[in-house]
C-alpha cells in the first residue's frame, strides 16, 4: 500500500458546556472542568473531567481518581432511594421508602433521646468535608458525643504540630516550592497530599533541589526521592531526635530564631518542690516571662524591643527560673541520643545518620539566603530582609499512626524549628487561617442539657487537666472517652473506639448511632470481624446491643448492610458543599482560598445530599440552628446554609464575596444571596493573595496579623511563640505526680508522667503480648485509590485490583516463599492467610499490601468473583483497638497515650509459608452480602456524545 | 504492507521524565477519559466489575524494581505508550493502509474504517504499545491527542496531550523532537534522554530522560567526607554547651 493519509478534523468540538467544581475522588479538593455532552436525548451529561488551571490547589493537573470521577459518578454501586431494613442486622434485607418515611423513622428515634438524655446519640461523620456544618447540628442537638475520622487518621500529625507550632502539614501547611532546596519527607504513604506534593516534588526536581524520603517502603514519592531512608517503623522519633543531638552538639542551629520566635528563652520554674514546678513563669497579665539580654532583667516576650536571652536564669522568691533552651540542651546532648546509640534500633547507621544531619545543617546555613521583603515583627522591630533557609520538611502517618506518633509528631517540629526554616523563605509556610496556636482554638465542651444545645464545640485543645471531658463523678463524658486522663489531648475524638464502647456499654450505652461516610464494618475499623459481631450481636431481651443505627452514604459499602435506616447520599458531582474556612481548607502559603460543590447535574436517583437531609431532619427536630423562632425549617438545604449562616458577625461558611458597603468583597461582610453564582462564575472557587511582606514569619508579622483580622480569621492580631516546651502537657504530669484538684485513677499516674513529657521523647511502643511477632505489617493507599472507594470505578480498578502481601526479599528466602504462594500473616489478636509477592525496595523486616482494595463479597455492586473480594484482603483483622492483655487486670488501647490516635501502625506479626486455601481466597473469607443495588452491567462502552 | 513517508515535517512525540514520575497513573485515566470520548471508537471495558476486568488502554505505568550492585534496591516507574517511531514497524505491517504515519507531524494513527483488527500491527510493535479494542474490533493506538494539540476550540495552551496537561509531578513534556531548538530537544539534550530499545531499529520519536543517580549521601565517600565538618562538636555535654551558648549569644 502506498501511504495514504484521511483528512482528520482537527478541531472537533470539545463539550457543549465546561462546569467547574471541586473533586471529591479524595481529600484533596483539587478544582475541576466538568466537560457536558448532549446526549442523543438532548439532555447534557458528564463526558470528561480535567483539572481547573485557574485551581489554587491543582494549577490545571489532575490525579488518576479525579479523570475517574465519570466512573464514580456513573457506578453502579450508587444508592437509589431511603431504606429501612426489614431483615436481620448483616443480611442486607432492605425495603425502598420514601424520604418522609425517614425522617419520621429518624426523627422517632432521636426526639425521645434529645428529651431526656442527648447523650444517647453517637453522631460520628468519616470522610465528611462539612465538619463545621456536621458539628453545629450535633452541638444543636446537643450530644456530646460527635467527632470526625481524625481519630484513626491523622490526629498525632495535627495535634503535634497545633501545640508545637500553631499548625501541621498539608491543610496547615507546605514547603515554599519556590525556593526550598531540600525536601525531607517522613512517613507518607502515597495519598496525602495528593496533587500538590506531586507539583512540588516535580518543581523542585526542576529546579536541582533534592528530595530525601523517610518509609519502610520506597514507593511513589519515595521512589522518586534522591535518597531513601528506609527506617524501621516506629523509630522515625528516635532518628530526628539524634538528629538533633547531632545539630545542638555542633552547634548548628538558628540561635536567632530560637530567642526571637519561640519559647526557648522563657523561663520555667525549675524548684521539684514547687508545686508550678516545670511551668513556665509568667507576669501577672499571663504573658511568659524572658531575660531581656539589653537589661538582663525578666520582660514580657512580646515586650517592645524586648531581646529574649537564650542562656540566663532568673532566680525569684527562691526559686531557680532556667530557660527551656537550657532543659533541651540538657536532654537531647545526653549520649542516648547519639547515633551509636540508636542506629540499631532505627535501622540506619550512625554514619548515615550524621550525614543527613550534616546535609541538613549545610542547605540550611550554608545555602541561606535573603529575599528583599521588608517587614516588621510584632515587638515592633523593622527588618530590611527576610532570612531564607532552604530547608523544608513534609509528614503523615507513617510517623503519626503509632501509639509513640504524637511525641514524634513535635519531635520533627522541634528539628523544624531548632534550623530556623518554619514560616521562612525556602521552609515550611503555613496556610491561612493557619498560623493558630493551640490557645487560640476552642477548648472541648461535653456539658449535656435535654432539650438544648452542648454548650459549646465538642473538639478543641486542652490547656490542662480542668479542660478534660469528664463528668462530675469523674468518668469519661464521651462515649469515645476522648479528653480523659486515658488520652487527654484527643483534638479528633476517637471514632475507632465508638462501636467497641457502645456495645461494652463503657462508660455508658447509648441508643443510636448514626454515622456519615464511615465504613465501619470494614476498612475504618480495626478488628472488623470483630465490630461486624458486636453491630449483629443481640442482648438477652433479644434486642441489639447498639439499638440503632442510622447510616448516610452514597453507595453501596460494607456499612448499608449493618445500618437499620438508609439516608443515601448522592455524588459529589450532584451536591452542594463549600471547602470552608471553618473547616478543613483549601489555602495556600501566599493566599486565602475556599471553594464550592454544586449540582453539575441534578440526581437522577431519589437521592439528596446528606447536608440537605440534616437541614430537614434538624428542622423536624426543632434544633435551635436549624429552625426559625416560629418554628419553620431555617434552612432549605445545604446551599441555603451556605449562604445565609453566620458563625459570628459578617463571617459565614464562605469568604469570598460577602456583602460590604460597596458591594461584594472577600473576607468578612454581610450575606449575599448571590454569593453561589459568584463562586460557580469564578470557576468554584475564591482566592485572595497575602500582600508580599505580609506572607513569610506570619505568627510574628505585624502586617500579615493585620490582614488576618481584615479577612475573619481573627478577631484581633494573636502573635505568639512557637511552643518547643508544651506547657499542658507539664500540667498532666503535675496532676500525675499529685498536684491539683483533678487528678488521675492511680494506675495511670507513671504512664502521665512518662509520656506527657513537655519536651519530645521517644519511646518503645508497648510489645508485651508480641513475643514472637517480630516483623512489623504496615498498609497504604495507592496513589489511584482512595478508601474504599475506588473498586466500584471501573477503571481505577484495572489499575489496582489486587493487593499481595509485599514481603521483603529477606524474609520471602528465609520462610521458602515464592511469588504466588500463600502465607499465613497472624498477630497476637487473628490470622490472615493472604498471597505474596517479593519486593526488594522494603525495609528488611517489614511486610505491607495496599488498603484500599479488599472487599467484603456482594458491596460496591462488584461480581462475587471480582479479585477485591476473592484474593483481596484487609489488614485490619490483625489489628485490635485494644492492646494484648498484660495480666493486670486492664486491657489498654492500641492508640498513643496522649491523643487517643489509633496506632495501626504498631502491628507486629509473624509469617508462615502455607497451602492455596480452598478455592484460592484470602482468608477469613466472609460470606457474601445481599447488595442492595442492581447487578452492575457487563461491559461497558462509554461515549457521551456520538 | 504499508509504505512510510519519507520524511515528516515534524517529529511531535512525547519526553517522559524517569526521575520524576511518581506512578500515579495520572496521565493512564486522563487518556481513557479523553480517548473514550473523542477520537475513534469509545475505549470499552469487558468484564468491569467482574471477576478479569480487561479495558482498553492507550498508555499504561509499568513499575520495575532495580537492584544494584551496591546501595539499595530502587522502584523505577515507566510509563509507556506508542513512541511514534520514524521507522515504525506498525505501519509497514498493515495489510490495509489503516496505520499510516503523519507526514506533516509524524503522528502514528489508525484510521479505523480501514482497520480490519487482524492485530498484525500489534505483533510488530516491539514495544506493545497497541491494543486491539474488544467491543470495536479495531486497534487502538495513542493518537498524541491529534484532536487536541491543534484545536482551536481548546485554549492554546490546553493544545497539548491530555496525558501532558494532567501529569501532577511535570514528568511528561510534549514537542517537536525533529526541531534541536525546541524545549524538548534541549531537555533531551542536557539529561541525556534515551532511546527505548534502541536495537530494535524503530528509530522511537519518543524519549526518556533517566533517573538521576540515587543514594548519594549513603554511598558516596567523597559526599561524607565533605559533610562530616558540618558536624564538628562545640560541645559535648551540656555545661560545655552552655558556655558555648553564652559566647555566641555575645557575638550575635
Amino acid at each position: 500500500m502506498s501511504h495514504k493519509q484521511p483528512a482528520l478534523d482537527l478541531s472537533p468540538k470539545v463539550s457543549d458546556e465546561i462546569r467547574k467544581t471541586t473533586c471529591y475522588m479524595c481529600a484533596c479538593r483539587c478544582g475541576i472542568n466538568v466537560h457536558m455532552k448532549k446526549d442523543p436525548l438532548g439532555d447534557l451529561k458528564v463526558a470528561y473531567i480535567e483539572g481547573n488551571r485557574d485551581h489554587p490547589v491543582n494549577k490545571g493537573v489532575l490525579c488518576a481518581k479525579g479523570s475517574a470521577g465519570i466512573m464514580q459518578h456513573n457506578a453502579p454501586s450508587r444508592l437509589r432511594a431511603p431504606m429501612k431494613r426489614v431483615g436481620e442486622r448483616g443480611s442486607g434485607e432492605f425495603e425502598e421508602i420514601s424520604w418522609d418515611e425517614a425522617y419520621d423513622i429518624a426523627a422517632g428515634w432521636l426526639r425521645p433521646i434529645r428529651e431526656t438524655n442527648p447523650e444517647k446519640l453517637a453522631f460520628f461523620t468519616g470522610r465528611d468535608q462539612s465538619q463545621s456544618f456536621t458539628s453545629l447540628w450535633a452541638q444543636s442537638f446537643g450530644t456530646p458525643n460527635y467527632a470526625a475520622h481524625g481519630g484513626f487518621c491523622s490526629v498525632n500529625m495535627a495535634a503535634a504540630g497545633i501545640y508545637t507550632m500553631g499548625g501541621a502539614f498539608w491543610e496547615f501547611g507546605q514547603p515554599d516550592w519556590d525556593h526550598t532546596k531540600l525536601f525531607m519527607l517522613f512517613g507518607v504513604a502515597e495519598d496525602h497530599d495528593s496533587n500538590p506534593i506531586k507539583m512540588g516534588i516535580g518543581k523542585i526536581k526542576k529546579r536541582g533541589a533534592r528530595v530525601i524520603g523517610v518509609n519502610p517502603i520506597r514507593t511513589g514519592y519515595n521512589a522518586v526521592a534522591d535518597d531513601w531512608v528506609g527506617i524501621t517503623p516506629g523509630t522515625d522519633g528516635l532518628f530526628i531526635l539524634s538528629m538533633i543531638h547531632c545539630l545542638m552538639q555542633a552547634g548548628k542551629m538558628d540561635l536567632h530564631y530560637l530567642a526571637q520566635y519561640t519559647d526557648a528563652a522563657v523561663l520555667l520554674n525549675c524548684d521539684e518542690k514547687s508545686p508550678e514546678f516545670g511551668l513556665k513563669l509568667r507576669d501577672e497579665d499571663g504573658k511568659e516571662l524572658v531575660i531581656d539580654r539589653t537589661t538582663g532583667k525578666p520582660a514580657p516576650y512580646d515586650r517592645k524591643g524586648v531581646r529574649p536571652d537564650l542562656a540566663a536564669t532568673y532566680r525569684v522568691a527562691g526559686i531557680t527560673h532556667r530557660p527551656v533552651f537550657h532543659q533541651m540542651a540538657e536532654m537531647y546532648l545526653d549520649a542516648q541520643y547519639a547515633p551509636e546509640a540508636v542506629a540499631e534500633r532505627c535501622g540506619i547507621s550512625a554514619k548515615r545518620i550524621r550525614t543527613l544531619a550534616a546535609e541538613l545543617a549545610r542547605v540550611a546555613f550554608d545555602e541561606a539566603f535573603e529575599l528583599d521583603h521588608e517587614w516588621t515583627d510584632f515587638r515592633g522591630e523593622h527588618h530590611k530582609t527576610m532570612t531564607g533557609r532552604p530547608v523544608s520538611f513534609h509528614a503523615m502517618r507513617g510517623i503519626s499512626a503509632h501509639a509513640n506518633g504524637f511525641q514524634t509528631c513535635r519531635a520533627l517540629h522541634t528539628l523544624q524549628i531548632i534550623l530556623g526554616t518554619v514560616e521562612v523563605p525556602g521552609g515550611f509556610r503555613f496556610k491561612p487561617p493557619y498560623p493558630k496556636p493551640a490557645t487560640a482554638h476552642p477548648k472541648p465542651h461535653c456539658k449535656v442539657t435535654p432539650n438544648a444545645p452542648l454548650d459549646g464545640p465538642h473538639l478543641g485543645f486542652v490547656q490542662g487537666p480542668d479542660d478534660l471531658a469528664l463528668k462530675e463523678d469523674g468518668t469519661p463524658a464521651r462515649i469515645d472517652k476522648a479528653f480523659t486522663w486515658e488520652n487527654p489531648m484527643s483534638a479528633h475524638g476517637l471514632m475507632h473506639m465508638v462501636i467497641s464502647n457502645a456495645y461494652a456499654g463503657d462508660p455508658y450505652k447509648i441508643d443510636t448511632l448514626f454515622m456519615y461516610m464511615a465504613n465501619m464494618s470494614w476498612n475504618s475499623s480495626m478488628n472488623t470481624s470483630g465490630v461486624t459481631q458486636m453491630l449483629t450481636d443481640k442482648d438477652e431481651n433479644g434486642e441489639y446491643v447498639i439499638p440503632r443505627i442510622i447510616y448516610s452514604d452514597a453507595y453501596s459499602s460494607e456499612m448499608v448492610a449493618y445500618s437499620d435506616l438508609i439516608l443515601p447520599d448522592t455524588t459529589y458531582l450532584e451536591r452542594h458543599d463549600c471547602i470552608s474556612l471553618l473547616d478543613r481548607p483549601i489555602c495556600e502559603a501566599d493566599a486565602v482560598a475556599d471553594a464550592i460543590r454544586w449540582p453539575v447535574v441534578e440526581p437522577d436517583r431519589n437521592v439528596k445530599g446528606f447536608q440537605s437531609a440534616l437541614c430537614d431532619l434538624g428542622a423536624r427536630l426543632g434544633l435551635p440552628a436549624f429552625t426559625n423562632e416560629n418554628g419553620s425549617q431555617k434552612y432549605a438545604d445545604y446551599a441555603d446554609y451556605i449562604i445565609n449562616h453566620q458563625r459570628r458577625p459578617g463571617v459565614g461558611p464562605l469568604a469570598g464575596w460577602r456583602m460590604g458597603e460597596h458591594g461584594p468583597q472577600g473576607g468578612r461582610g454581610d450575606v449575599n444571596h448571590s454569593q453561589l453564582d459568584n463562586y460557580i462564575a469564578n470557576g468554584g472557587f475564591f482566592v485572595e493573595h497575602i500582600p508580599d511582606g505580609a506572607n513569610y514569619y506570619k505568627p510574628w508579622n505585624a502586617d500579615y496579623q493585620d490582614w488576618a483580622v481584615k479577612m475573619g480569621l481573627y478577631d484581633t492580631p494573636q502573635p505568639y511563640l512557637f511552643s518547643l516546651y508544651a506547657e499542658p502537657m507539664r500540667k498532666f504530669q503535675l496532676a500525675a505526680e499529685g498536684h491539683g484538684e483533678r487528678q488521675p485513677p492511680d494506675h495511670l499516674r507513671a504512664r502521665l508522667r512518662e509520656k506527657m513529657s513537655p519536651l519530645p521523647i521517644w519511646y518503645e511502643t508497648d510489645q508485651q503480648g508480641n513475643e514472637g511477632f517480630t516483623i512489623t505489617a504496615l498498609t497504604q493507599r495507592p496513589m489511584a485509590m482512595y478508601h474504599s472507594w475506588g473498586s466500584q470505578n471501573a477503571w481505577l480498578r484495572q489499575l489496582h485490583g489486587r493487593n499481595p502481601m509485599y514481603i521483603p526479599t529477606k524474609l520471602m528466602r528465609e520462610h521458602g516463599l515464592q511469588d504466588g504462594d500463600w502465607a499465613q500473616i497472624t498477630s497476637p489478636h487473628g490470622a490472615i492467610t493472604v498471597p505474596v509477592m517479593e519486593m526488594a525496595a522494603l525495609n528488611e523486616n517489614t511486610i505491607w499490601t495496599w488498603n484500599a482494595i479488599g472487599k467484603r463479597k456482594g458491596a460496591w455492586a462488584l461480581d462475587k468473583d471480582a479479585p477485591e473480594a476473592t484474593k483481596g484482603f484487609l489488614l485490619n483483622h490483625l489489628i485490635h483497638e485494644l492492646l494484648p492483655p498484660k495480666g493486670d487486670g486492664l486491657r489498654w488501647a492500641n492508640s498513643d497515650p496522649i491523643t487517643g490516635q489509633a496506632a495501626w501502625f504498631d502491628l507486629k506479626v509473624s509469617i508462615q509459608k502455607v497451602a492455596a486455601p480452598a478455592g484460592a481466597e484470602s482468608q477469613p473469607a466472609l460470606p457474601p452480602l445481599k447488595s442492595p443495588v442492581p447487578q452492575a452491567p457487563k461491559n461497558l462502552t462509554w461515549k457521551v456524545g456520538q | 504492507m504499508t509504505q512510510l513517508p519519507t520524511q515528516t515535517t515534524k517529529k511531535l512525540g512525547l519526553v517522559i521524565d524517569l526521575d520524576t514520575c511518581v506512578g500515579c497513573h495520572a496521565c493512564v485515566i486522563s487518556c481513557k477519559g479523553w480517548n473514550t470520548e473523542n477520537y475513534g471508537a469509545p475505549l470499552s471495558d469487558q468484564d468491569a466489575y467482574g471477576a478479569d476486568p480487561s479495558g482498553t488502554f492507550l498508555n499504561r505505568v509499568h513499575s520495575y524494581e532495580v537492584q544494584p550492585t551496591q546501595g539499595d534496591a530502587q522502584l523505577v516507574h515507566f510509563p509507556k505508550s506508542c513512541l511514534h517511531c520514524e521507522d515504525a514497524p506498525c505501519v509497514t505491517v498493515c495489510p490495509t493502509g489503516a496505520s499510516y504515519k503523519r507526514v506533516e507531524d509524524g503522528i502514528v494513527l489508525v484510521n479505523e474504517i480501514d482497520c480490519i483488527g487482524c492485530g498484525l500491527c500489534a505483533w510488530a510493535c516491539p514495544y506493545g504499545a497497541r491494543e486491539l479494542d474488544a467491543a470495536e474490533g479495531v486497534m487502538k493506538k495513542c493518537t498524541l491527542c491529534v484532536d487536541r494539540i491543534y484545536n482551536e476550540n481548546l485554549p492554546e495552551i490546553d493544545r497539548t496531550p491530555s496525558c501532558v496537561r494532567t501529569c501532577p509531578s511535570n514528568a511528561r513534556h510534549f514537542g517537536d523532537l525533529g526541531d534541536p531548538d525546541s524545549d524538548v530537544s534541549k531537555l533531551v539534550a542536557e539529561r541525556g534522554g534515551i532511546d527505548l530499545m534502541p536495537e530494535q531499529g524503530t528509530k522511537p520519536v519518543n524519549k526518556y530522560l533517566p533517573p538521576r543517580p540515587k543514594d548519594q549521601l549513603a554511598q558516596s565517600d567523597e559526599q561524607i567526607d565533605i559533610l562530616a565538618p558540618f558536624l564538628d562538636p562545640v560541645a559535648t555535654e551540656a555545661k560545655g554547651f552552655l558556655s558555648w551558648l553564652d559566647k555566641t549569644l555575645e557575638k550575635l
